[in-house]
């Protein structure tokens, strides 16, 4: 399987000739500041530590490849529908070109397979930020749409990781549309009786929480994960006022009633694990 | 007309709003209903029940308002979690007496507030979606004005959708379009153009089954022979068995789109 292709890259430090080891300067790629506590970190201690601040414990938004190693057991995932790839069907000026651009980072919006999850068989759709900010366009509601269909028809159980900006303009209508083929797929999976767990992360928006983010019999997010359906600019504008300060964090709507529970990224894959024992599913026979 | 000249005349405040067409067409049998027994009654929501010649009927409008007065009381047709909760309910109540659901749309958007978001918009626009796609009863959409992304969508899974002629239905305002893609609002006609929002392009994609053409002046024979249609169309989907009428339902939209895939 190439996905398994990634591989956490190698601390780069140890390859520093000794020469140059006492050098107070460190290429800057090699550091990131943390926006919240500002303190500057090792990005090879960052990513031991699954992208989490070392100090203040801020949660940096992941790639769907690096999420997939966190959530699936190893070498398990096995990716469905990677052939389809978006394109400029309402020919969208401009939207070849960004296409374009945000294959470079990555090839879709979703990565969509089964997997076992503490070796427990599960369908996972985790999207991706990188490729143009998680936006829904057809493909991303196909391939979830798909993966739904799959889990109804082999009786498995969904795990969603969403991230998302919302629609995808260039796909107009489509795009729209998207939310409808994704809710019926929801519904018929969960009216076959199986179990959906929504996990969300930063950020969760527009129409991606007003449909399968917000569909699940279990909804995780992240500490500090935006959730919200207009975005905090679109309301700031509307209503011309300075919101407060951690209004649409996933605490503030765990505090309104909509979702089941904040957990941190050490904790997450445990807690699915537990849960999804806790409705039935079994380990699979190795 | 061009595809922003459609956008005005959808948005135009001398167009006939959800309460007329209901009075044009339903007139005095119209019982409103009101209230999502959760928090309140949206108001930018009027629903009710009416009778569709002999045959009982819920209706559910977004209702832009008439006037100044009106459209303040209307939200402007925004709906907030309330009016998509107060909307659910009634097509679960028509559900149970197996009552046929007829929906009006005319919408900029849901509302985009503090209080709209501490309630759940998108939890309310959601578990609409979920639970229209397998409503145990038929379900006919009409946009009668404006289309607005989510907010319109939350009364718009149904088994079959029209336009009004002067109808736009889009993911996003071609304002908001221009400005976030071009950096500049003023580029709204291209939006407009690019984005495929009119009757004609939305039946040409296959999202809409059919387009009811509008005379200038919208008299009692146009809704005459829209009252007609609607009729026609919930009778044949009632005589359905409704396992069949929702899985059509579903394959509806799952195949909307679909034809470059592959
Ligand atoms: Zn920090």
């Amino acid at each position: 399987m190439d996905f398994f292709a990634f591989v956490k890259p190698k601390n780069e430090l140890e390859t520093v000739p000794d020469s140059q080891q006492n050098v107070p300067f460190v290429p800057e790629e090699m550091w990131m500041k943390c926006p919240k506590c500002n303190t500057l970190l090792l990005t090879t201690d960052m990513e031991e530590n699954l992208n989490v601040c070392t100090k203040c414990g801020h949660h940096f938004r992941m790639s769907a490849k690096q999420r997939i190693h966190l959530m699936a057991d190893c070498d398990s995932f096995a990716e469905h529908d990677s052939e389809l790839r978006s394109s400029n069907i309402l020919d969208f000026p401009g939207y070849d070109k960004k296409l374009e651009k945000a294959r470079q980072k990555a090839n879709e919006s979703v990565i969509c397979g089964e997997c076992l999850i503490g070796g427990v068989k599960a369908v996972l759709c985790v999207m991706e930020a990188g490729f143009m900010m998680g936006s829904m366009g057809t493909v991303t509601g196909e391939k979830i749409t798909r993966a739904f269909e799959y889990a109804t028809e082999n009786r498995l159980p969904v795990v969603v990781c969403t991230v998302s900006g919302g629609a995808r303009m260039q796909e107009g209508i489509l795009s729209l549309m998207q939310m409808a083929k994704t809710s019926g797929a929801v519904k018929r999976h969960s009216d076959a009786g199986l179990l959906y767990i929504t996990v969300l992360t930063d950020p969760t928006t527009g129409g991606v929480t007003a449909s399968f983010a917000m569909e699940g019999d279990i909804i995780l997010a992240e500490p500090n994960t935006l959730v919200a359906f207009a975005g905090p600019r679109v309301i700031e504008q509307t209503m011309r006022q300075k919101l407060p300060k951690d209004f649409q964090t996933s605490e503030f709507v765990l505090q309104k009633g909509f979702i089941d529970a904040v957990v941190s990224r050490d904790k997450l894959k445990a807690t699915v694990i537990k849960l999804l024992k806790m409705h039935g599913y079994k380990e699979a026979a190795q | 007309m061009t595809a922003y000249e459609k956008v005005m005349a959808a948005r135009d405040a001398k167009k006939l709003t959800a309460v007329d067409y209901i009075a044009h067409m339903f007139g005095d049998s119209f019982i409103e209903l009101h209230g999502d027994r959760r928090f309140s009654d949206d108001r930018a929501i009027v629903a009710g029940l009416c009778m569709l010649y002999d045959t009982p009927l819920t209706v559910i409008g977004i209702e832009k308002g008439r006037n100044t007065k009106e459209r303040m009381e209307r939200n402007f047709g925004q709906a907030q979690p309330e009016g998509y909760r107060k909307a659910l309910r009634l097509m679960k109540q028509a559900e149970k007496f197996h009552r046929p659901v007829l929906c009006l749309v005319d919408t900029s958007g849901a509302y985009p507030g503090i209080g709209a978001e501490e309630r759940g918009q998108g939890q309310a626009i959601a578990e609409n979606l979920m639970e229209m796609m397998t409503l145990k009863t038929p379900i006919l959409t009409i946009l009668i004005g404006e289309g607005g992304s989510g907010g319109a969508l939350a009364l718009a899974v149904s088994d079959e959708v029209w336009m009004m002629e002067n109808s736009v239905y889009s993911v996003i305002s071609p304002e908001g379009c221009a400005s976030i893609l071009w950096k500049d609002s003023s580029k709204a006609p291209q939006a407009a153009e690019a984005l495929k929002m009119t009757a004609q392009d939305l039946f040409d994609l296959g999202v809409v089954e059919r387009i009811i053409r509008q005379p200038k002046a919208e008299d009692s024979a146009m809704f005459e022979s829209l009252k007609l249609l609607i009729s026609r169309t919930l009778e044949k989907n009632l005589s359905k068995p409704v396992d069949a009428l929702t899985e059509q339902r579903y394959a509806r939209f799952r195949k909307i789109g679909t034809a470059h895939l592959d």
